[in-house]
């Protein structure tokens, strides 16, 4: 099992580095980190606030669009490409169990964007760290980033390959891929804020809303990285992490059932596969 | 008693309205090799499919040396050859097989003989994406060599690949039918195949029409020879009167007879060479026993 696994694994890893996938996604999440760190250390030395911390949150707000988006465009060919080019029947045919073909793209897309979140990350952590210095609120602030951004990448890896493996085609798989990211990471929230404004103040808004927040995977990932921080701006939706009714370690609680879910519906779409 | 490795029985598969297999029975012995053959859309693939258990069949059964298809025992049985694959184009030849030796728990030390196997030494570490048609076909080949399969699926191993690569690609698999392999490959035509196979099985829309060595196929045919005669001016019609057959124009005759009595009709006509231009005789070919036994039922249905 463990050498199907890490068979596949190695494959998907080789593909995905000469694609050229790992390194455009670091280098696109490097600038924009590091434009991101610098703009805050000019605001953060005005307002004699910590560098890091700043910079987290707005990275983590930049993050909700990227992240999701490069770990869709990563994954959502996985099975529909391979099924069309006739490649799956020939991975399928092998003693190979699906389940462990699923898995083993999702552990290595997961590795992929994994690494390109770190090593971007890191890099700007570190260009700012010697300029600027950072207490450790900042540098916990930035771990917590760096991690949840990764969980975030896991389940968009996850809902990725899950569309991929439900639709067979790439087309459509594309087309599913971009609806998904439209409508979790951008019109979701625009109805969450058009529903906050029409139910005005009431237990709407104390109770439904902050469930209905931690609901969306991107809008979990956000909540966690700023309610976490003391910095945190409080306006809009984001404002609400001054008034949550569950610890902030709820939204990933959030992000990991996201995770079990994507995984366990792509495997069971992948045992029906007719490649 | 033999050693069945593929047991096909009262095969029935659907999709939706279309009947793309038919009641087909059909077995391979271990160390035996079949060939499938019928025109597009016989269902031919659709029968590898199937036993690999990507199809479910309607009605019949599959057994893969004993084991349902799809079974883990099924897959490990089976080695396949799919009729169009593509392989990453960035990955090596090496790095294609580095992958399917890995699923199939096969000692990556089996590698570099099964790129000498296939001729592809050379182009093992160039990338799959600068390789022609045959060596792409040739990689495919030695995917389903790896390990030591006991059913062997080849569809269409050999379609668009020249006569030289085509022989070499025969030679490979009869070693691998010689090592124990059970083979069932499909193609289009008898042509093709020529003797290289034990049995030939015709499959025409979705039914099997004649299954059995060359020579049962060729004596059920029963396929008349066909003896042309061009006689000299004006001598035509009388031969005719004398030896019947087909009028083809004003000195040319064409007369059919049983494979046996060739012979002695041509004997027979021997005796009027004072009147004879050439004599032509026009055995069946594979392609007239392949034709006379996949068309056979179409025309009793259409006349
Ligand atoms: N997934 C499918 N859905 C619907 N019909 C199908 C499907 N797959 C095959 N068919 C139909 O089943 C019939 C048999 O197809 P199959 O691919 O088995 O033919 P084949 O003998 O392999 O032909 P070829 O020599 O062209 O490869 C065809 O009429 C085809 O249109
Ligand atoms: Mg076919």
């Amino acid at each position: 099992m463990s050498t199907r696994i890490g068979t596949v694994f190695t494959q998907e890893l080789r593909l995905a580095r000469r694609n050229l996938w790992v390194a455009l996604a670091t280098v696109v999440l490097a600038l924009f980190a590091l434009a991101l760190a610098f703009f805050a250390a000019g605001q953060g030395a005005a307002l004699d606030a910590d560098v890091l911390s700043l910079t987290s949150a707005s990275l983590a707000t930049l993050s909700v669009y990227l992240i999701p988006l490069i770990a869709l465009l990563m994954s959502y060919d996985s099975f529909a490409g391979e099924i069309e080019r006739g490649a799956l029947a020939l991975t399928f045919a092998t003693p190979v169990r699906r389940w462990e073909v699923f898995v083993a793209k999702f552990l290595a897309q997961c590795a992929a964007v994994g690494l390109s979140i770190v090593l971007a990350y890191s890099i700007a952590g570190l260009a700012v760290l010697p300029l600027f210095g950072a207490g450790p609120e900042g540098i916990a602030a930035w771990l917590r980033l760096i991690g949840s951004s990764v969980a975030l990448g896991a389940v968009f890896v996850a809902v990725g390959l899950m569309l991929s493996a439900f639709s067979g085609r790439t087309a459509r798989a594309a087309a599913l891929a971009i609806g998904t990211w439209l409508v979790l990471v951008v019109l979701y929230d625009l109805a969450l804020l058009g529903g906050i404004m029409a139910a005005g103040e009431g237990p709407f808004a104390s109770h439904v809303f902050p469930w209905l927040v931690i609901a969306n995977p991107a809008d979990a990932f956000r909540l966690y990285n700023l309610a976490s921080l003391d910095t945190a701006p409080v306006a809009g939706i984001d404002g609400l992490a001054r008034t949550l009714p569950f610890p902030p370690v709820a939204a990933l609680g959030a992000l990991a059932l996201w995770l079990g879910a994507m995984v366990g519906l792509g495997i069971f779409r992948t045992k029906r596969i007719v490649p | 008693m033999t050693d069945t490795i593929l047991d096909i029985r009262d095969l029935s598969l659907s999709f939706g309205r279309l009947r793309a297999l038919d009641g087909v029975s059909l077995q391979v012995q271990a160390g035996e090799t079949l060939a499938l053959l019928g025109h597009n859309g016989a269902g031919k693939s659709t029968l590898f499919k199937a036993v690999l258990g990507f199809l479910a069949p309607e009605a019949g059964s599959i057994a893969i040396a004993g084991h349902a298809p799809g079974t883990d025992a099924a897959r490990i049985a089976i080695n396949y050859l799919p009729e169009v694959v593509a392989f990453p184009r960035s990955l090596t030849g090496r790095e294609v097989l580095t992958y399917f030796s890995g699923l199939r728990s096969a000692p990556k030390t089996g590698i570099a003989d099964l790129l000498e196997r296939v001729g592809l030494s050379d182009a093992a570490d160039r990338a799959v994406g600068t390789y022609s048609k045959g060596m792409r076909q040739r990689l495919g080949l030695a995917q389903a060599l790896i390990g030591a399969p006991r059913l062997l699926l080849l569809d269409e191993p050999t379609s668009g690949l020249d006569p030289v690569s085509r022989h070499e690609f025969y030679a490979v698999i009869a070693e691998a039918a010689a090592r124990g392999s059970a083979v069932l490959l499909s193609s289009h035509g008898l042509e093709e195949i020529q003797t290289r196979t034990d049995r030939v099985a015709i499959l025409a829309r979705g039914a099997l029409r004649a299954v059995g060595t060359l020579e049962d196929l060729a004596r059920q045919a029963a396929l008349p020879t066909t003896i042309r005669v061009t006689a000299r001016p004006g001598e035509a019609d009388q031969l005719q009167t004398e030896f019947g057959g087909r009028r083809i124009n004003g000195c040319r005759l064409e007369i059919d007879c049983a494979a046996d009595a060739k012979l002695a009709l041509l004997a027979r006509i021997g005796t009027r060479s004072n009147v004879l231009q050439d004599i032509d005789v026009a055995v069946p070919g594979l392609d007239d026993i392949y034709r006379h036994h996949s068309n056979q039922p179409d025309e009793e249905a259409s006349a």
